[in-house]
């Protein structure tokens, strides 16, 4: 520890020290590079991808005419938005369950909600698909119309999406000022009223923030999927990790750039809405 | 006096686990009254206000509101409103929207709604803020929402619990003014919970004093500090002396007691009384001399401590037997100050129709 402060040097300024700086460059190049290189190379014009030779669009163009990998994506955005709908009705139920009853074991009921955050993907998938195949749904809905055929990897990502958004909904409820709905009664509302008019608003950014990670999260699972789709249906993650075992080639970084603006888009407006203007601290 | 509108009787409530938060209450409150519910920290006063309103259901007795007994219906439909202590202004909604909450929910046509608003606005001078959020406001001014947000339901009987406690000094007294106007003029029973005593004598016209969780006495403010009935609001109203002694014996409304450090005399009491006794006085009441007076009560003692405070010095007099007496000098000369100095031997008198015997 420096024995003096420079002048005008706070004790907790530490960004104003010269080692803590390059150690911050040196993460975020960790960090980035390699989403940057994707971005980058998304518009170059040699075909390995390997070498910068040039700028282009046509990657873009390649991909959007590439109908398999179209399709995959439509699958992808058509499975992470339902599923986000459900996982967050689910969810939001879940935590408010949690937040305001008791009941027996409820301990180690809220336990066991979160063990889908925390067990394994790889055993969430197997799990699944054998939980599919023996209960006879996988040749169910793999006989259904799209999308109807895409419910057995909703069903999937639904039970892995809705606990992180119970955990943050539960969370955001915590702070729930009690008096705010005793008020609400006193001044006539009744329970269901109450409900939509004081408790909804209250938990809306944490069901955006929770949808927002519902989506994210399926709209990239991939382990899950994998296991859980049946031999007809491909999602976009499924279909790139196809496309790169044949070789890496630019329209694959065109499409994850595109998956990757999506993702940044649907950040940014969530944190618009979470925050109003003037922003409502409580 | 007027109807009663509220009257509780006999209620009790004991919170599982244990805690007898109010024990066996009757009260009943008159329309239009004022009325203060004042205790210590604890004593059940929230608890009782909560019971009130309906959002707690008493364990035994009734509450009766308007005639009828309401002791176990929800609080949305009882006619009454109340002003939390934290306010609880629901901050996702302005100024206008929260003041129409209560008759929006309750299906108040929506013209009505707006016409409503704006005379509970006006009545609580916040017609200026109307569009704002809570979290752009004052701690003043979103009390104020909360008292027009319940006032716009015209109930027949208003609740605050503690509306002045998060308040700075100065700003509570002009919502003490602001209360008891609001109060004449929309005619209204307010009921209030206050653990400042200040608070419930300047604005009351009757407060019931509670001590865990049982009402020790129901009476107006100036009864309350001239006639205690119990040692525990002799004590809770104001400042009190209170002096042992020992009852010889009583002859009709008069009981010949010793009083320790004082010495034997007759005083007044309307109660029949046992052995000990407590004769409370004022310090107010006590008087001062530096020659031996001719009262009839009068102790010698040595000046303790003198306290400054302006208008009043409050002068600590040590008597025979460890008697500790305050007195309450008047400061009406410039010059002259309390006129007394630490360890001057002096005396203290007081006139017997002072003295409040207490037996309980
Ligand atoms: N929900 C509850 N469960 C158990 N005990 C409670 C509950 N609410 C209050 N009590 C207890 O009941 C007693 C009276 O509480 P109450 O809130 O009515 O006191 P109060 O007179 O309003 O005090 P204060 O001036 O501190 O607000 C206290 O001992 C308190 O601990
Ligand atoms: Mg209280």
């Amino acid at each position: 520890m420096a024995a003096q402060l420079k002048p005008g040097q706070g004790p907790l300024d530490y960004g104003s020290r010269t080692w803590l700086k390059v150690l911050f460059a040196a993460i975020f190049f960790v960090l980035y590079a390699p989403i940057i290189t994707l971005v980058a190379f998304s518009f170059n014009t040699d075909k390995r991808g390997v070498v910068w030779r040039g700028f282009t669009l046509d990657n873009y163009t390649k991909a959007w005419n590439n109908a398999s990998l179209i399709e995959a994506l439509t699958n992808s955005l058509v499975i992470a938005l339902i599923a986000t709908v459900f996982a967050t009705v689910l969810g939001a139920l879940t935590a408010l369950l949690m937040w305001r009853f008791r009941f027996p074991f409820k301990g180690a009921y809220e336990g066991f909600m979160a063990l889908p955050i925390v067990i394994p993907e790889i055993c969430m998938g197997v799990a699944l698909l054998l939980f599919f195949v023996n209960s006879g749904m996988m040749g169910l809905f793999v006989a259904l119309p799209w999308p109807l055929n895409l419910g057995n990897i909703i069903f999937a990502h639904v039970t892995f999406c809705f606990p992180f958004v119970a955990v943050v909904v539960r969370s955001r409820l915590v702070g729930f000022n009690r008096q705010l709905e005793e008020a609400s009664k006193d001044l006539g509302a009744s329970e269901w009223q109450t409900f939509w008019s004081i408790i909804v608003p209250y938990m809306k950014p944490g069901l955006i923030a929770g949808a927002l990670l519902a989506f994210t999260l399926s709209l990239d699972d991939f382990v899950i999927t994998f296991f859980t789709s049946g031999p007809e249906t491909v999602t976009f993650p499924v279909k790139v990790y196809s496309l790169v075992r044949r070789g890496v080639s630019p329209e694959i970084n065109a499409a994850s750039t595109v998956l990757i603006v999506i993702t940044v888009i649907a950040t940014v407006l969530a944190m618009k809405l979470q925050a109003p203007p003037k922003a409502d601290k409580v | 006096m007027s109807d009663t509108i509220v009257s509780i009787r006999n209620v009790t409530k004991a919170f599982p686990g244990g805690v007898t938060a109010v024990d066996n209450v009757s009260i009943d409150i008159e329309q239009n009254e004022f009325f203060a519910l004042l205790g210590p920290s604890g004593c059940g006063k929230t608890t009782l206000l909560r019971m009130i309103s309906g959002l707690e259901t008493p364990t035994g007795g009734q509450i009766i509101i308007g005639g009828e007994d309401m002791a176990y219906t929800p609080p949305n439909k009882r006619p009454t409103n109340m002003v939390f202590q934290s306010y609880a202004v629901f901050p996702h909604m302005t100024v206008e929207q929260n003041v129409g909450y209560g008759l929006k929910v309750t299906g108040v046509a929506s013209d009505e709604i707006r016409r409503r608003v704006g005379e509970a606005l006006e009545m609580v001078k916040l017609t200026a803020l109307a569009t704002r959020k809570p979290d752009q406001m004052s701690g003043g001014q979103r009390q104020r929402v909360a008292l027009a947000r319940a006032l716009v339901k015209r109930p027949k009987v208003l609740l605050l619990d503690e509306p002045l406690s998060a308040l700075d000094a100065k700003l509570r007294d002009d919502m003490r003014m602001e209360l008891t106007r609001l109060q004449e003029t929309v005619g209204i029973t307010f009921i209030i919970v206050t653990h400042d005593q200040d608070e419930a004598l300047s604005m009351a016209s009757r407060i019931a004093v509670m001590d865990r969780g049982a009402v020790q006495q129901v009476a107006t403010p100036a009864e309350l500090y001239e006639q205690p009935k119990t040692r525990f609001v002799a004590d809770f109203i104001g400042k009190v002396n209170l002096i042992e002694a020992r009852v010889h014996r009583q002859i009709g409304r008069k009981v010949d007691c010793e009083l320790k450090g004082v010495g034997r005399m007759e005083l007044v009491s309307d109660n029949l009384v046992g052995a000990q006794v407590s004769v409370a006085v004022r310090p107010e009441k006590l008087k001062i001399a530096s020659s031996e007076p001719t009262a009839a009560i009068r102790v010698q003692g040595k000046v303790r401590d003198v306290a400054y405070y302006g208008d009043t010095s409050h002068v600590v007099i040590e008597a025979a037997d460890g008697l500790n007496l305050s007195v309450n000098v008047q400061n009406d000369t410039r010059l002259g100050g309390s006129g007394v100095e630490r360890g001057q031997s002096i005396w203290v008198y007081w006139a017997p129709e002072d003295s409040i015997v207490l037996t309980e």
